[in-house]
């Protein structure tokens, strides 16, 4: 079992996220960064499925009172286990009693920590991932007990060296055409591919708005589906990213469509960092 | 009749089919009727299907390779006589209490429109209306066939809390909200029942296509079936609807 000690600014336990009920009106939810958190998993042997923690710019101080490993992968937020560094992206051997903590953040905004086998939290519809109205808990709280599968012990499966693909720096969004792009005029359509926004500070879980605006004409359209990746565009020419906790329906008009690897390098991105929109 | 339909992709696993604009049960029994040959058919790699007021959502597991092969396929599909499709649609009873405790905007509604507060509940309570889909929230279900009587628009500041069950209406919608949240429409009522419950197989009691009416209900039956739906033994009315 795991104790949180501290939560950090937003942490919480996410899978690949909630399939099949989204005709319910049910977000997807899950990681933010799937390839971060994909990392973690894959390097203790554990199912791409299994639960970790989300943390989020700050990270959590969790006490751990039985053995396992971890792995932590995604943003750099200086992890230590009793106080000395560790690394990312490596299976590391947790003694009961090891406290796990975290320092300065150094690159990207979310880590991912996977633990041997996958936390074993409330499972609401299929899925460890928390939201609120789904699952009790929306994020993790201060003297929180977190279950894991004791069973297992060591290190998990052993993998030859993984190369990490550092990509928490890249600037280019790689986009498709929207359902609604056509609609634009072409100097609209320029500007959005050719000019860079500035992710401003409504930035969470379910959306990430751009501070530049885009003046438009367009009409509200008849409420139609929305995915994680599709960019709104707003009447007063907000644009609006959608990410994993966006609702299944949406009635702005839909411009873009990120490419799925692109999700995740943007949420690796944060208030302030600049994107360019990369046409394909 | 089949419509002239719009084929678009929607990211790298995702097809949008788009039907003409409207919010129209001719379209929505269409999207229906595609959207049950498609589940019937059990095309290899479609993962979920998900349907709106004029579109239908086919997302695959795989990166589509050839955008014009899935079309093809799902088209030859579309065109093919309906045969063999059998799913059967329900008319709901839905308890709603129309008193002041819950109907906050009810006495404004009725002065804007320069009618009486019972004639807004009788016209409410004696539309039969269509579920087209839900979403927004889960289990909000967006509702056609509201009496262009009962428009209102949206409030200009919505509410930060607006109670689980509440019954309202926005602009030409009416709807009911299975949590509480954030919201803008004009209160009306409240429904004691669940209309989404992450715990059971089924969330959501109504399907696309189902039907639902309002009745009205006393503070004092509110409370009554607020005891039974809280004890989860209560039975929500609801009847077959021959096609």
């Amino acid at each position: 079992m795991i104790r949180v000690l501290k939560t950090g600014l937003y942490s919480s336990i996410q899978d690949l996220g909630r399939h099949g009920y989204q005709d319910y009106g049910v977000p997807y939810s899950g990681v933010m960064d799937i390839y971060s958190a994909s990392i973690a998993n894959i390097q203790l042997g554990n199912d791409a499925h299994a639960a970790v923690i989300e943390i989020t710019m700050t990270g959590p101080t969790l006490e751990f009172s039985c053995e396992t490993s971890i792995c932590i992968s995604g943003a750099d937020i200086s992890p230590k286990i009793n106080g000395t560094s560790i690394k990312l992206n490596k299976p590391i051997l947790i003694k009961s009693g090891d406290i796990v903590s975290f320092g300065k953040l150094v690159s990207g905004f979310r880590a991912y920590l996977a633990v041997l086998g996958g936390f074993k939290t409330e499972n609401v519809m299929n899925s460890y991932s928390m939201y609120q109205g789904i699952t009790k808990q929306s994020t993790l709280f201060k003297n929180d007990e977190l279950l894991i599968d004791t069973s297992l012990k060591g290190l998990g499966i052993k993998h030859a060296a993984i190369k990490v693909i550092k990509r928490h720096t890249t600037k280019q969004i790689e986009v498709f055409k929207g359902p609604e792009f056509y609609k634009l005029p072409k100097t609209q359509q320029n500007i959005l591919v050719t000019q860079g926004f500035t992710i401003s500070k409504e930035n969470n879980r379910m959306a990430y708005q751009l501070k530049e605006p885009l003046t438009n004409n367009l009409e509200p359209i008849i409420t139609s589906s929305v995915l994680p990746g599709t960019v709104q565009l707003t009447p007063s020419g907000k644009l609006i990213i959608l990410m994993r906790d966006c609702q299944t329906t949406g009635g702005y008009p839909r411009i873009l469509q990120l490419k799925e690897a692109s999700i995740n390098i943007l949420a690796q991105k944060f208030t302030g960092n600049m994107i360019h929109f990369n046409l394909i | 009749m089949s419509y002239k339909l719009t084929y678009k992709p929607f990211g790298e696993r995702s097809v949008l089919i788009e039907w003409p604009l409207g919010i129209d049960e001719n379209i929505l029994s269409d999207i229906i009727v595609f959207k049950e040959k498609i589940k019937t058919k059990n095309i290899k790699g479609i993962v979920e299907l998900r349907s709106s007021f004029n579109s239908l959502l086919v997302i695959y597991d795989i990166f589509i390779d050839i955008f014009e092969d899935v079309v093809f396929t799902l088209n030859q599909l579309y065109l093919q006589k309906k045969q063999d499709i059998s799913f059967s649609l329900k008319q709901w009873k839905i308890p709603v209490c129309y008193e002041d405790t819950f109907a906050v905007d009810l006495k404004e509604v009725a002065n804007e429109k320069g009618i009486s507060k019972e004639s807004i509940v009788e016209i409410h309570s004696n539309t039969v209306y269509t579920v087209y889909f839900i979403g927004f929230l889960p289990g909000f279900m967006y509702l056609g066939g509201l009496n262009e009587k009962l428009y209102t628009p949206r409030k200009s500041t919505p509410r930060l809390k607006v109670l689980k069950g509440t019954v309202a209406i926005g602009g030409g919608q009416t709807g009911i909200y299975p949590s509480e949240s954030p919201g803008g429409w004009n209160i009306i009522g409240n429904s004691p029942i669940e209309f989404f419950n992450p715990q059971k197989k089924l969330p959501c009691f109504a399907n696309v296509g189902d039907k639902i009416v309002f009745k009205p209900i006393s503070l004092k039956e509110y409370m009554d079936i607020k005891t039974l739906v809280d004890a989860g033994v209560y039975q929500l009315e609801s009847e077959i609807i021959d096609d």
